[in-house]
C-alpha cells in the first residue's frame, strides 16, 4: 500500500507538470485559488474568454481532452495520466469550466454514435475550445424522469422539425452546438420513443433565456425550440433509441473521478480557527469540535475513496462502486455546515453583505447555493435509488408507466 | 498510486474469512453470548494455528512477522464474524505496548505465548467513568508494587496479564504515568467479571493490592506510550467495526430481499432502500477513512494521529449506524434474541467506547488535525 506515482507515472506527471509550469495563466492563480465552492470570480477577465485561451494552448501543446484518441483532438492517454494530469493542473483546471459539459458529456456521445465525418469536423474543435457544446436533456417536466420528456422532433424530408422546452442547460449562452435529445415516438412507452441529435445553437428558432436561481444568481439557461430545422445527418444513434445513446452520455459524466466536490469543510475550518465567541475560539468549543470532527472526517473518507479509485485505474481495473458517494455526502455536508456556520454567528449570521467581518458572506451563499449540489446531476433520492439498485442489487422501483405508450400518461396529479 | 491491500493480502482475508465462517458461524458465538463459555476457546487455538494471533509479530519473537496490513485484513474478519475471543485485547493492545516499549526479555516472555494461543493479554487503563486522560489514572505504583482499581477491563477475567496504568507522579503533566506488566495468576489482584452491553466480549473489574509489577518501558513514558497503543488500536478495531458494519449492511440487504409485506420485496420500497444506501455510504467511507490509517499505521507514519482518529470516528459511526439500522429493515424480527441483529447492535455499540468515546475521539481529531495547521 503506497501513494507513489510507478516509475511511468512519475515521468507522465513530470512531462504535465513542466508543461504546466513554462504555459499556464501565473496571473490568474491568486483569484482562482481564491474561487471556492464552484464559483469563479475573476474581476477583469471573462472565464470563458480566459478559458478559451488555456484551453486552446493545452490544445496545441497536447494537453486537451487527454484521454481521447489523438486523431480527434486528445492525446489517447490512459484514464490515470487524465487523473495525473488534474492534479498537476490544479487550480488552472477550474478554468475548464465551460468545457466540461463537451469533454465528459457531448464529446463521448458524438464519438460513440457520430459518422466519422462528424467526429472529424467536431470534435478537434470541441477539444481546441474553439467551439462550445451544451447538453440539452432537462425539460420542466422531466427532470429525475428524464425519459419523461416532451419536446417533439417530427421527421420532414431530411431534416427533423423540433418544437418545446429544455430547462437547467449550463452555458447555453455562450454555446456553439448542443447535445438534445427529444422525443420522436409520441406512441410508444416512454423509454422508446426517443431519439439523439446534436444542432447548431444558432439555428433559427432557438432561444435561450437565463434562469433567475433561489439563490439570486443566473448560472443556466431556459432554451425553447420553435420549429428549429435539424438535419437527419445530425442524429446520433437509431431512431427511438435516444434513450440507451442517453445513458453513455451520463455514465461518462458519472466516470469523472478524481474531481474534488466542494465540501465545505477546509472554509469551516478557517472560519472556525478565527471566531471568537463569548467563551473562546470556536475552535475550542466541544460542540463545534464534535461536529467539526465529524465531518473532516467525511471528507477524508471522501478524499480516500476517491484514492482508492484513482488506485484501480493505476492498476488499469475498473474502479468499483464505491465513488458513486460523492456527491450524495458532499451535497448534504455543504448544507449542513453553511447552516451551522450561520448558527455560529448568531443574529448576524442573517447578514449576507461580503464586507462582514472576516467571512464576507460565504456561508450565506453556501447555504442559499447548496440545494442546487443535492438536485443537479442526480437529486440525493436518485443517488440513493443507483446506490440501492446498481450497489446492493435491490429491485427497481415498481414503475406504473413502464408499459404505457407515452401518450397516455397521465400529464397532471390532480 | 497502489492505495489498496497486495494480491496476498486480499488472499489472506478470504482465507481469514473462510476459516471464521467454519469455526466462528453465529451458533458458536451464542454459545458465548448465552454465558456457556467466557470465550470460545476452540476457536482461539485455531487462530493461533492459522497464525493469525502472531502475524504483525516479528519471527524472532515467535510470530508470523507478516506486518500491520496483514493485521488489519484479519482484524476485519474477525469483526464480521463478531467473533467471541479476546482479539483485540490481547493483539492490538497488549502485543502492541510489548512491541513498543517491551525490553528484550519481555517481549521474549510474552510475545510467543500470545502467538501460541497460550497468554491471554489485556490494557488495563480505565477507572470508571471517564476517558483516557492521565488525570483519570488513579491506580499508584510504588516501590514494585500496585494499588488501585481498574474497571472496565475487557476480557479482565481470562487475560493472563495486563499492561496497567500507573501513577508515578502527582505533577499534573502527562509524564506522572507508567506503565507495568502484571502477571494475573501470580497473585495480588482480585478478579470480578462485570455485566455489559456485549456478553460476547467479557468485561471485569481489577483491584491490585499490593500488586507485583514490572516496569514497561521508561518510568514516566507511559502516557506517550499509550497514546500510540491507542491510535494503533484504534486503526484496528477500525478494521473490525468495517468488518461488522458490512456484515450487518448484508444482513439487512439479504433481509429486505427475502421478506415479502404489501405484496412485494420490502427492499423495493424507496424507504427501505434508502436507508440500506445510507448504510453503504458510511460503510464506504469508513473502509476509505480505515485504508488510510492502515497505510499510516504499517509505514509508521506522522500522519498516524490525525490518520487514526479519522478512522476511529468514522469507523464507530459506520457501525452504530449499519447495525442501528439493520434492526429496523428487519422490522420486529430484529428485536428477537433469536435473530442476529442484536449481537452487531450490542458489539458496535461496546466497540465505539472501548478505547475511549466518540466525542473522546472527535476531540483527538481536532487537536491533531490543529498542531499539523500550525506546523
Amino acid at each position: 500500500m503506497n501513494f507513489d506515482d510507478t516509475p511511468q507515472e512519475a515521468a507522465f506527471r513530470d512531462t504535465a507538470r513542466k508543461w504546466i509550469e513554462a504555459n499556464a495563466p501565473k496571473e490568474l492563480h491568486a483569484e482562482l485559488s481564491k474561487s471556492s465552492l464552484g464559483r469563479i470570480r475573476l474581476a477583469k477577465h471573462d472565464i470563458v474568454d480566459v478559458g478559451k485561451a488555456w484551453q486552446k494552448k493545452k490544445f496545441e501543446g497536447n494537453w486537451a481532452c487527454l484521454h481521447w484518441p489523438r486523431e480527434y483532438g486528445g492525446r489517447g492517454a490512459s484514464p490515470i495520466e487524465r487523473v495525473i494530469w488534474q492534479q498537476e493542473e490544479g487550480v488552472y483546471g477550474k478554468l475548464t469550466q465551460p468545457f466540461q459539459i463537451g469533454e465528459g458529456m457531448c464529446g463521448p456521445t458524438v464519438m460513440a454514435f457520430g459518422s466519422e465525418d462528424a467526429k472529424r469536423r467536431y470534435l478537434p474543435k470541441l477539444a481546441s475550445g474553439e467551439e462550445i457544446w451544451c447538453q440539452l436533456f432537462s425539460e420542466p417536466s422531466a427532470g429525475s424522469d428524464v425519459a419523461g420528456l416532451r419536446t417533439r422532433a417530427e421527421k420532414k424530408g431530411d431534416n427533423w422539425i423540433v418544437n418545446g422546452q429544455k430547462i437547467w442547460t449550463s452555458g447555453a449562452h455562450y454555446s456553439d452546438y448542443g447535445l438534445l435529445i427529444a422525443r420522436t415516438d409520441p406512441n410508444v412507452p416512454k423509454h422508446k420513443g426517443l431519439t439523439m441529435f446534436f444542432l447548431d445553437m444558432k439555428s433559427p428558432g432557438v432561444e435561450v433565456r437565463p434562469i433567475k436561481q433561489a439563490n439570486g444568481m443566473q448560472e443556466f439557461n431556459e432554451v425553447y425550440f420553435t420549429d428549429v430545422v435539424i438535419p437527419d445527418s445530425q442524429r446520433l444513434g437509431a431512431v427511438g433509441e435516444g434513450w440507451s445513446v442517453s445513458l453513455t452520455t451520463l455514465m461518462n459524466e458519472r466516470m469523472s473521478i478524481g474531481a474534488r466536490l466542494a465540501t465545505g469543510v477546509p472554509e469551516m475550518f478557517e472560519f472556525c480557527f478565527n471566531l471568537m465567541l463569548e467563551d473562546g475560539l470556536a475552535i475550542d468549543d466541544p460542540a463545534v469540535r464534535s461536529k467539526l470532527a465529524s465531518w473532516a472526517a467525511k471528507s477524508s473518507g471522501l478524499k480516500y475513496t476517491s484514492m482508492r479509485a484513482i488506485s484501480a485505474l493505476s492498476k488499469g481495473e475498473r474502479p468499483g462502486p464505491e465513488n458513486s458517494i460523492g456527491k450524495l455526502v458532499s451535497g448534504m455536508m455543504l448544507q449542513d455546515i453553511a447552516t451551522y456556520a450561520m448558527d455560529l454567528q448568531g443574529a448576524a449570521g442573517v447578514l449576507t453583505g461580503t464586507d462582514e467581518e472576516t467571512v464576507q458572506g460565504q456561508f450565506q451563499q453556501m447555504l442559499l447555493s447548496s440545494p442546487s449540489m443535492r438536485i443537479a446531476g442526480g437529486t440525493d433520492e436518485i443517488l440513493r435509488n443507483i446506490i440501492a439498485e446498481r450497489v446492493l442489487g435491490l429491485p427497481g422501483d415498481i414503475r406504473v408507466d413502464k408499459d404505457v405508450p407515452y401518450n397516455k400518461i397521465p400529464t397532471k396529479g390532480r | 498510486m497502489n492505495f489498496d491491500f497486495s494480491d496476498d493480502q486480499k488472499q489472506l482475508r478470504d482465507q481469514a474469512r473462510k476459516f471464521l465462517a467454519e469455526k466462528c458461524s453465529p451458533k458458536a458465538v451464542r454459545v458465548v453470548l448465552d454465558g456457556k463459555a467466557p470465550y470460545d476457546k476452540e476457536l482461539w487455538k485455531g487462530l493461533a494455528e492459522m497464525g493469525f494471533l502472531g502475524v504483525a509479530i516479528p519471527e524472532d519473537f515467535g510470530g508470523a512477522g507478516a506486518g500491520h496490513l496483514e493485521l488489519c485484513v484479519i482484524a476485519e474478519e474477525m469483526g464480521r464474524a463478531n467473533a467471541p475471543v479476546p482479539f483485540s485485547s490481547t493483539v492490538y493492545l497488549a502485543a502492541e505496548a510489548l512491541l513498543i516499549a517491551g525490553s528484550d526479555a519481555q517481549k521474549k516472555k510474552w510475545l510467543p505465548t500470545i502467538a501460541a494461543g497460550e497468554a491471554i493479554g489485556t490494557l488495563a487503563l480505565f477507572e470508571g467513568k471517564g476517558n483516557p486522560s492521565p488525570k483519570n489514572v488513579k491506580l499508584t505504583a510504588a516501590n514494585g508494587v500496585l494499588n488501585g482499581v481498574k474497571k472496565p477491563v475487557a476480557d479482565g477475567a481470562i487475560a493472563d496479564f495486563a499492561v496497567v496504568a500507573a501513577r508515578t507522579g502527582s505533577s499534573g503533566r502527562e509524564n506522572d504515568i507508567s506503565l507495568f506488566l502484571v502477571d494475573l495468576k501470580a497473585g495480588g489482584v482480585e478478579i470480578k467479571s462485570l455485566t455489559n452491553l456485549d456478553p460476547t466480549r467479557g468485561q471485569a473489574e481489577l483491584t491490585f493490592k499490593d500488586c507485583k509489577a514490572e516496569p514497561l518501558g521508561a518510568a514516566g513514558d507511559g502516557w506517550s506510550i499509550l497514546t500510540q497503543v491507542l491510535d494503533r488500536a484504534a486503526v484496528l478495531c477500525a478494521f473490525e467495526q468495517v468488518g461488522g458494519s458490512d456484515r450487518a449492511l448484508e444482513m439487512g440487504r439479504d433481509y429486505a430481499l427475502d421478506r415479502i409485506a404489501f405484496g412485494r420485496q420490502i427492499g423495493s420500497f424507496q424507504a427501505v432502500k434508502h436507508m440500506l444506501a445510507d448504510m453503504y455510504v458510511s460503510a464506504t467511507l469508513a473502509r476509505s477513512n480505515s485504508y488510510y490509517g492502515a497505510w499510516a499505521l504499517s509505514t509508521n507514519a506522522a500522519e498516524l494521529p490525525e490518520a487514526a482518529a479519522a478512522a476511529r470516528i468514522s469507523a464507530t459511526q459506520a457501525f452504530q449506524h449499519c447495525a442501528k439500522n439493520n434492526i429496523q429493515v428487519h422490522g420486529g424480527m430484529g428485536f428477537t434474541w433469536e435473530f442476529d441483529c442484536h449481537m452487531y447492535y450490542r458489539r458496535a455499540n461496546a466497540m465505539a467506547l472501548g478505547l475511549g468515546s466518540l466525542s473522546y475521539w472527535e476531540d483527538q481529531l481536532i487537536d491533531r488535525m490543529r498542531k499539523k495547521n500550525a506546523a
